[in-house]
């Protein structure tokens, strides 16, 4: 890990200015504020149906916010208007819930649509790339596997693999824990600090999984259900130890606040 | 039935001065009989339960507790957390713990108030919109369709070439033997009823020319659309609404591919290709299906078909060719349409491709009487 004291402030990569997200009428959340800077392992936490996931879904651009701005470096994402976004499109890489690979594809062929649409490498050169991305995420061997031959763990790491195919500066990973057995989730948990690591990529992750959010993130926003907006933001070890907030410590301490506890649970 | 014994299950209200006693005895089990109760159901928690004759139980004594207490926390409302927690006393811990599991968190009236009946202007308020939303989304697809069409034609739309061609395979060369089958049977169908008619004015042989001009006109191309819809269609909304259900549209986007391009366009090509070959080769083997017939009730084959080509003009049997694509077009579209608006769950994937088979075979027939109406106006 680097000490942020050594070098100067890394660069935000994507800042988050008062973003307001509804579904119609229901407000999911309002005024988010939050910068995510380079190399950050930025995890959005917060209970069930507080709205991880559309929050994540704001930051990729499958929906638009109904107020506020999401910045890409200085770009403005949210004014970009949605049939332009390719530029900002190649900046990041997405892994779904369940991997989402496309079912009627290959491993290989899913890894490779992308890089055949955005690059002009030749059908070896996109076999070769394939064949390593996929023994980054443990998988080599298994590229004429279709995704419904393959187990729930490794559909994720495939689509891992898929979401770094364009060698992207941002990784959204959503819930990638979720579902695996105590040893999948910690090997994926290695998986994405190394990544972190050795491609200088910048990670945010979706989960309520404390287990690895303490293990891996360096920085993290708290979505509170009560207030319907952000309940804290920063290190998650420290918001679970100092944090004022007397929900996000619930939540960090997985309900054992001792001053707290009686109360709440009613 | 030779099951163990059991004693029938029987809960006694005794009320003594200012203390309420509930006796519960026997074996409440959901396979027994029927639970007595004696004594008028007070409207107050019991303060101590006695338990010494009770056998055992499965669910439904504390089904029948917790139903009871419930009935006295609901008039108090909205301030739940201030009622006193009703006691317990007397009753075997392993039930004790199962109550004050069920006890721990108060009854969410919001909860059970929320489907609440909704009046009846405000339902056909409510349908009246998701009427107009539904035609607005039609609407809007068919635009982004054609879109996509005209990158295609200028060169610009994305697609996997390889599933163009597996879609082609599927609607076409793989949908020939159910083709086959329904229009034989409906070419020797129109010659049996037509022959039983017209023979009884010694006019079998135009038996040829009623089976030519049905087929060519109508039969053949609808029943190809309708196999179509059945078949085709429901295949595209259960493979778009499963891969919508599985993120799998999402991760297109995010990958900057245009999922009409991509998913819409090769199926709506494919199907617009296809079913002008299907119509043709469907009146064709109709056809022969009425010529069979044909040779059956006396008319030679050779008669036959001659006086089928006598019957047919290249307007006419161009007319259902012409109809084919538009069929094609609706089955492929609304196909697509439903998959891709479909929910993300495996219901609604069923629920999108019964409403895609429904749409499509509405829309032919409609269409097709507005097709007859028009050729009517225009005498062809």
């Amino acid at each position: 890990m680097s000490d942020p004291q050594a070098n100067p402030a890394p660069p935000t990569k994507i800042t988050v200015r008062d973003l307001t997200m509804t579904y119609g009428a229901f407000v999911v959340m309002r005024d988010l504020n939050f910068e995510i800077v380079e190399k950050d392992i930025f995890v959005i936490m917060g209970p069930s149906g507080c709205g991880k996931s559309t929050l994540l879904r704001h930051l990729i651009g499958l929906q638009e916010p109904t107020k506020g701005t999401i910045l890409y470096g200085d770009e403005d994402f949210t004014a970009t208007d949605p049939s332009e976004r390719t530029g900002f499109i190649r900046r990041f890489g997405v892994m779904y819930q369940t991997g989402a690979l496309w079912s009627s594809l290959t491993l290989a062929e899913n890894i490779a649509l992308p890089l055949e649409e955005y690059s002009k490498l030749t059908p070896k050169a996109i076999r070769d790339l394939v064949s390593y991305k996929l023994s980054l995420v443990g998988l080599s061997g298994y590229e004429d596997y279709y995704p419904a031959q393959i187990s729930g763990g490794m559909n994720k790491r495939a689509g891992i693999a898929r979401a770094m195919a364009l060698d992207p500066e941002i990784l959204f990973l959503d819930e990638p824990g979720a579902g695996l057995d105590p040893l999948s989730s910690r090997r994926l948990d290695d998986l994405i600090l190394s990544l972190r690591d050795s491609l200088g990529s910048t990670v945010v992750i979706v989960t309520h999984e404390l287990a690895s959010i303490f293990a891996i993130a360096n920085n993290s926003i708290f979505l509170d259900t009560a207030t319907r907006t952000q309940g804290a933001t920063g290190n998650p070890v420290e918001l679970r130890d100092h944090s004022e907030n007397p929900a996000v410590r619930l939540f960090l301490r997985r309900g054992e606040d001792s001053e707290l506890a009686t109360s709440n649970l009613s | 039935m030779p099951s163990k014994a059991t004693t029938p299950a029987c809960a006694i209200w005794t009320q003594t001065g200012g203390r309420l006693l509930l006796d519960l005895s026997g074996d409440w089990l959901s396979g027994g009989s029927i639970p007595e109760i004696r004594g008028k159901t007070p409207d107050q928690a019991p303060t101590r339960y006695s338990t010494e004759n009770l056998g055992e139980f499965d669910s439904t004594l504390p089904a029948f507790i917790l139903a009871h207490l419930r009935s006295l926390e609901k008039p108090m409302g909205g301030d739940a957390g201030e009622q006193p927690k009703p006691s317990l006393e007397g009753l075997p811990p392993n039930l004790l713990g199962l109550m004050e599991l069920a006890l721990a968190v108060p009854e969410e009236s919001d909860a059970r108030a929320k489907p609440a009946k909704p009046s009846e202007i405000r339902k056909l308020g409510k349908r009246s919109l998701a009427v107009w939303a539904s035609i607005l989304s039609v609407a809007e697809f068919t635009g982004q369709s054609m879109l996509a069409l005209g990158r295609f034609f200028i060169g610009r739309a994305r697609f996997r070439s390889q599933d163009f061609w597996v879609t082609l395979q599927d609607c076409g060369a793989a949908a020939l033997p159910i083709v086959t089958l329904i229009n034989f049977l409906i070419g020797s169908i129109l010659a049996f009823v037509g022959n039983v008619q017209l023979a009884s004015f010694g006019a079998s042989l135009y038996v040829a020319d009623l089976v030519a001009i049905a087929m060519v006109r109508e039969m053949g191309v609808v029943m190809t659309a309708i196999i179509m819809s059945g078949r085709t269609g429901a295949a595209f909304a259960a493979h778009l609404g499963s891969m919508n259900a599985n993120q799998e549209i999402d991760a297109l986007r995010t990958f900057g591919f245009n999922p009409f391009d991509f998913l819409v366009l090769p199926r709506l090509l494919a199907l617009v290709l296809m079913m002008p070959i299907l119509t043709l080769y469907a009146n064709l083997v109709g056809i022969l299906g009425g010529m069979l017939v044909g040779a059956a009730v006396g008319i030679p084959p050779l008669l036959y078909w001659n006086e089928t080509l006598a019957a047919l003009s290249l307007t006419t049997a161009s007319l259902g060719v012409i109809k084919s694509f538009f069929f094609g077009a609706i089955i492929a579209t609304s196909g697509c349409l439903q998959g891709m608006r479909s929910g993300n769950s495996s219901a609604a994937v069923g629920q999108a491709t019964t409403r895609a088979v429904v749409a499509s075979i509405t829309a032919v027939i409609v269409l097709d009487s507005g097709f007859a109406a028009i050729f009517t106006v225009l005498d062809i």
